[in-house]
C-alpha cells in the first residue's frame, strides 16, 4: 500500500499513534507545590509573606476564641475568671441567646411557635428550590405563609383563614374569566379577593383574639434574628414577582404602563433605603385610612419590597436584553401569544441568566434588614446595640456579639450563594 | 401573466399579496410587491443581500409589519388585528437562518410546546406527532437531548420538525442553510426536498441554486425591494431577461 502512495504523495501515515500516560514530572503533589507556591523566587517570597500574615491572624484570634468563657453571668465575672489572660466572653451568648434570636419581649413560653415556623419553612421552600421533589408539596408552600403568620402572631385563626379564602376566591374568579379576556380575569380576581377580605374584616369580631387557641403576640414584640429572617424571606419572595412584572412593564409597548414602571424603578433606586424606612415609620401612616393602624412590620415590608423589586427589575431587564431576538420571533412564528411566549420561552431563559444578579440583590436585601434597627425595631443588630449593650451586665462586650451576628448572617448568605451556584449548574443546558 | 398561469399547480390561492409597501424608517425596503402563491407551489426567492427577500417572507407571517397594500393568507386578511395574526401564524410554519430553537427545552419539548399551548393538543398526542415528524427528519434518537448538543444541520432539521408539528399549510424558509457547514447543507436540503415532494406550499429564500432547479416551480429574483423577474427555473437560469438577473446569476454560478 505504501509503495503505491510513495510515488504520488510525499508523506502518508499508516497507523495512528496510541495514547500514552503523562511523564511523572507532570503530575503529583510535589509538582503542585512547586508550580503553584514557588514557581519563581518572587512568587515564593509572596507565599512566605502570605503564610506569615495568616499565622499572625490565627495567633491573635485562636487563643481569644478557644480561651473563651461560656458560663459566667456578667462581663465583670468574665474578667475575674480570665484574670487578665486573653479570652472571649461568650457568656453573653449563653445568657442572652433567646433575646438575640427572638427579641426581648417575645413571650418565652411561646418560643416554640416561631421555631416550628422556622422548621416548616424548610418544608415549604424545598419544592420551590428543588424541582425534582413531588409537585404536590407546593400545596403546602401555598399554605405556609398563613400557617407561619398564625404561629408567629397567634390570635384568631379566622384572620389568616379569611386572607387565604380571599386568595382562593380571587384565583377561582381569575380562572373563570381569563378564558374570555386576561384583563377581565386579572381585575375580576383582584376585586373578588378585596371583597372577601373586607367582608372577612367585618365578620371577625374585635375581641376574637382574646381567647384564641394561640395567644396573640403584637408585632412590636417581635425581634432578634427572627425579625431579620421574617423580613428577609417575606420581602425576597414578594419582590421577585413584583420585579418580574416591573421588568416586563418597562418593556411594554403601552406607553402608560411603561412610564409608570420607569418612574417607579428610577425613583426607588434613586433613594436610600434608610429614607424609605423612615417614611414607613413616620409618614406611611398618612396614606392609610385613619384608625386602620397598619402594622409597622407591614409598612416596613412594603418599603423593603418596593426597594428590592426595583433592583430585581433592573437585573431581569438585563437578562431579557441578553436574549437573542430570534427567541421572540420563534415564539411569535409558532403562534404563541404574549403571556405564553413570556412564561414558556422568554422568562425561563432570562431568569436563568439573571440568577447571579437576583441572588446578589437577595443577599444584599437580607443584610439590609438590619437597617430597621435605626427606626427602633429590635432586630438582631437592634438587640445588640440596644437592650444588651445597654445592660449593666454586658456593657462593653462588642466582639463576641457582633461575631455571633456575623456568623448567623454568613451562614444564611453563604447558603443562598451555594444554592444559586448549584441551580446555575443544574439549569446548564446550552452545553457550549 | 400568461406565464404564471402555466406555472401554477392548483387553482386554490394560498397567499395573495397586492401592492405591498414597507419602510424601515425612511428607507423603502419593499416596493409595490404583487405576488400570488397557489396551493402546493414551491417558490424560491433569490437576490443580492439587502434586496428585501427576507423581509418579504417575514411580512407574510407578520414578523414584520407592512405599511401599505394587503396580504391575504389562506383567505385571512392580515391587518393590525392581533387575532388574525395569531391565526395566520399557527397556519404558517417558519424556519430561520439561525434555527432559533429554544435552548432550555429538549428537542421533544421544542416540538410539542406550540401544539400543546396553541392548539391545546393533549400532551401524549403532541408527543406522538412530534416523534412522527422527528422520524421524518431522521433524528428521533435525539429527542431527549438539548439543542446545544446537536450539530447545526440537526438543529435546522429539528426546527423544520418543530414547524411541521403545527401542521402548517404553508412553510416559509429564511436562508435555512446559510449558517451551516457545507457538509451539513445536504441533509437539510434533502429534508426540504422530501417536504416539497409531499406537496407542501413553500416559500424559500436561499442561494442554493441546485435546490431551486430541482424542486422549485417558480424562481423569483428580487433587487432593491422589487420583484425584478420571475419564471420557471429552467427558463430563469438558462434565459434570464433582466440585466440585473444576468449579472447576479453570473456571479453566483460563475465559480
Amino acid at each position: 500500500m505504501s509503495d503505491t502512495h510513495s510515488e504520488s504523495v510525499a508523506y502518508v501515515r499508516e497507523s495512528f499513534i496510541e495514547e500514552q500516560p503523562a511523564p511523572i514530572t507532570a503530575a503529583g503533589p510535589f509538582k503542585w507545590v512547586k508550580d503553584n507556591l514557588f514557581p519563581t523566587w518572587l512568587n515564593g517570597l509572596l507565599t512566605i509573606v502570605a503564610l506569615y500574615i495568616i499565622y499572625q491572624l490565627l495567633a491573635g484570634f485562636l487563643p481569644w476564641f478557644l480561651g473563651g468563657v461560656w458560663t459566667t453571668g456578667s462581663l465583670a465575672e468574665c474578667r475575674e475568671v480570665l484574670q487578665g489572660e486573653v479570652g472571649a466572653c461568650f457568656s453573653v451568648l449563653t445568657d442572652r441567646w433567646h433575646q438575640l434570636l427572638f427579641g426581648f419581649t417575645y413571650p418565652s413560653e411561646f418560643y416554640w411557635r416561631p421555631t416550628l415556623a422556622f422548621v416548616l419553612l424548610f418544608v415549604a421552600l424545598a419544592p420551590v428550590l428543588f424541582f425534582d421533589l413531588p409537585r404536590k408539596m407546593l400545596i403546602f408552600t401555598g399554605l405556609y405563609p398563613f400557617i407561619a403568620f398564625w404561629l408567629i402572631w397567634g390570635g384568631t385563626i379566622f384572620a389568616p383563614l379569611s386572607a387565604l379564602l380571599g386568595f382562593v376566591v380571587g384565583y377561582l374568579v381569575y380562572e373563570k374569566f381569563v378564558k374570555s379576556s386576561f384583563a377581565a380575569g386579572f381585575f375580576g380576581g383582584i376585586v373578588a379577593a378585596i371583597v372577601i377580605w373586607t367582608v372577612g374584616g367585618w365578620l371577625i369580631p374585635e375581641n376574637a383574639s382574646e381567647n384564641a387557641m394561640l395567644t396573640a403576640v403584637p408585632s412590636r414584640d417581635l425581634g432578634g434574628f427572627m425579625l431579620n429572617m421574617m423580613l428577609g424571606i417575606t420581602c425576597v419572595s414578594l419582590s421577585l414577582p413584583l420585579g418580574i412584572a416591573l421588568a416586563l412593564g418597562r418593556q411594554s409597548h403601552l406607553p402608560l404602563v411603561k412610564w409608570i414602571c420607569v418612574v417607579f424603578i428610577e425613583f426607588v433606586r434613586g433613594v436610600p433605603l434608610i429614607t424609605l424606612l423612615f417614611v414607613a415609620n413616620v409618614m406611611l401612616a398618612y396614606f392609610f385610612p385613619p384608625g386602620s393602624g397598619v402594622d409597622l412590620f407591614l409598612r416596613v415590608v412594603i418599603m423593603i419590597t418596593m426597594f428590592a423589586s426595583a433592583y430585581i427589575a433592573e437585573v431581569i431587564r438585563g437578562g431579557l436584553a441578553a436574549l437573542p431576538k430570534g427567541q421572540y420571533e420563534a415564539g411569535d412564528s409558532l403562534g404563541l401569544d404574549y403571556p405564553q411566549a413570556m412564561r414558556l420561552i422568554i422568562l425561563p431563559q432570562a431568569l436563568k441568566i439573571s440568577i447571579p444578579g437576583i441572588v446578589n440583590v437577595a443577599v444584599g436585601l437580607f443584610k439590609d434588614t438590619t437597617l430597621v434597627s435605626i427606626i427602633s425595631m429590635f432586630d438582631l443588630v437592634g438587640m445588640i446595640r440596644g437592650p444588651i449593650l445597654a445592660s449593666t451586665d454586658w456593657n462593653g462586650v462588642y466582639w463576641e456579639l457582633f461575631l455571633f451576628a456575623s456568623a448567623l448572617f454568613f451562614v444564611v448568605c453563604y447558603g443562598i450563594s451555594q444554592y444559586s451556584q448549584w441551580l446555575e449548574r443544574r439549569l446548564e443546558t446550552d452545553h457550549r | 401573466m400568461a406565464e404564471q398561469t402555466q406555472m401554477k399547480v392548483s387553482d386554490e390561492v394560498a397567499i395573495e399579496i397586492t401592492n405591498m409597501n414597507k419602510w424601515f424608517g425612511a428607507f423603502h425596503v419593499l416596493r409595490d410587491i404583487d405576488l400570488t402563491v397557489y396551493q402546493g407551489e414551491r417558490i424560491v426567492i433569490c437576490g443580492p443581500s439587502g434586496s428585501g427577500k427576507s423581509t418579504l417572507i417575514r411580512c407574510i407571517n407578520a414578523l414584520e409589519e407592512h405599511q401599505q397594500g394587503t396580504i391575504t393568507v389562506d383567505g385571512t386578511l392580515l391587518g393590525s388585528d392581533l387575532k388574525n395574526i395569531d391565526k395566520i401564524r399557527s397556519e404558517v410554519g417558519m424556519c430561520f437562518q439561525h434555527f432559533n430553537l429554544f435552548p432550555h427545552l429538549t428537542i421533544l419539548e421544542n416540538c410539542t410546546l406550540a401544539p400543546i399551548w396553541v392548539r391545546k393538543t393533549p400532551k401524549k398526542e403532541a408527543e406522538e406527532t412530534a416523534m412522527h415528524f422527528l422520524e421524518k427528519v431522521k433524528i428521533p434518537d435525539q429527542a431527549d437531548k438539548y439543542p446545544g448538543q446537536l450539530s447545526g444541520g440537526q438543529q435546522q432539521r429539528v426546527a423544520i420538525a418543530r414547524s411541521l408539528c403545527m401542521r402548517p399549510r404553508i412553510m416559509l424558509f429564511d436562508e435555512p442553510t446559510s449558517a451551516l457547514d457545507p457538509e451539513m447543507i445536504k441533509e437539510v436540503l434533502d429534508t426540504m426536498i422530501e417536504l416539497a415532494e409531499e406537496g407542501m406550499t413553500m416559500l424559500c429564500v436561499t442561494h442554493e441554486m441546485g435546490f431551486a432547479r430541482q424542486v422549485a416551480n417558480r424562481v423569483i429574483f428580487m433587487d432593491q425591494g422589487q420583484i425584478v423577474e420571475q419564471n420557471e427555473p429552467e427558463a430563469f437560469f438558462n434565459t434570464p431577461q433582466n440585466d440585473r438577473t444576468k449579472l447576479f446569476l453570473s456571479q453566483i454560478l460563475g465559480h
